[in-house]
């Protein structure tokens, strides 16, 4: 197939990767108020999207380190890595779309998350696979650090996290991140466990274990059930970082 | 320091894991255990980080104003509200309940 018959498929793909990557980046002027609002700098807060860039993972470290103080860092490095494990799984969905090269391949990998994994193979054909990638790729890191800079300067503004309910934002921040997975009933299950395990523990043991435990319930679960039904449809992709 | 320590460690992790991907040969992984379990551990997390940051107080568990915050921001994602929004209401009532001495 030439270009000219390829165009419109690829336009539509960066457009595709453009949309995504607007809607989501707004969500970065909450991660940047709340990180500054639980006691982060501007410069810490700017590190975790810049070098983590990933959603989930920048909010639980956050989390974890603004429940549990300095104590918890070693649990909250965990919990960020365990969350960050899912785009590893996206990258080996990616490796053969992304191609050669090994300065292609490393910048791929630092955008290897939710959305640009979302977009891109949900075009038709490589080459509109890799266009929705690296459009995502690039408005995407462009969007959601600016969004960062912006709200981390506002949450300065803020001052005190309890006043404008910023605890309530964070928790109410994964549940956003959380409610488009429960596709089925296994990841409900899921969920209520890990929930129940958590309120069990926070009285028992030191903060950032709990979250732990309740990472061993998913991690189990995903066995047993792997063992008795291999072939039940997975919990859904995303739609929010 | 020991926080810059510890987002330098967290964040070159995460971003060891995107690599890892690109690394490892696709045959040496089982495709459907290990996104099964990929996809439970996040749900898992997540909802246990919900549970944390909505009841946890120290080291005992409370309900405050955050409980009927979080609630608020349930109802709204099952009427598919944007992600901001959700925030945004949940901050909202939380704050609101508290301006007003309703609830700490």
């Amino acid at each position: 197939m030439t270009e000219g018959f390829a165009a419109p498929r690829l336009r539509k793909a960066r457009a595709q990767g453009f949309q995504v990557a607007f809607a989501v980046s707004l969500s970065g002027v909450s991660f940047g108020a709340l990180s500054v609002a639980l006691g982060f700098t501007l410069w810490q807060t700017m590190v975790l999207s810049l070098v983590m860039f990933s959603g989930a993972s920048q909010f639980a470290f956050i989390g974890v380190v603004a429940t549990g103080g300095l104590a918890a860092i070693p649990a909250a490095i965990a919990t960020s890595g365990l969350l960050g494990a899912r785009n590893s799984l996206y990258a080996l969905t990616m490796s053969p779309i992304i191609g050669r090269g090994f300065f292609r391949r490393a910048l791929a990998a630092h955008f290897t998350v939710d959305e640009t994994t979302a977009v891109s193979t949900a075009q038709e054909g490589r080459l509109a696979s890799q266009h929705g990638f690296w459009a995502t790729a690039f408005w995407l890191y462009l969007g959601w650090n600016l969004s960062t800079l912006v709200g981390a300067l506002a949450g300065d503004a803020l001052g005190d996290v309890q006043t404008w309910g910023l605890d309530a934002v964070a928790a109410a921040a994964f549940l956003a991140l959380l409610w488009p997975r429960l596709t089925s009933l296994e990841p409900v299950v899921v969920a209520v466990a890990a929930a129940a395990v958590t309120a069990v523990l926070i009285p028992a043991v030191p903060a950032g274990i709990p979250v732990l435990c309740a990472a061993a319930v998913g991690i189990a679960t995903g066995f047993y059930r792997h063992n008795v039904a291999p072939h039940a449809p997975e919990p859904g992709e995303a739609g929010v970082r | 320091m020991t926080v810059w320590l510890g987002i330098i460690a967290a964040s070159l992790l995460v971003w060891a894991l995107k690599n890892s991907g690109y690394v490892i040969p696709q045959r040496l992984v089982e495709g459907a255990l290990i996104s099964r379990i990929a996809g439970l551990t996040t749900v898992a997390l997540l909802a246990s980080l919900v549970v944390a940051q909505a009841l946890q107080e120290n080291a005992s568990l409370v309900l405050d104003a955050r409980v009927p915050a979080v609630g608020v921001a349930a109802a709204l994602l099952y009427f598919k509200a944007p992600f901001l929004l959700v925030l945004l209401a949940a901050g909202l009532v939380a704050g609101g309940l508290r301006f007003f001495g309703l609830m700490v």
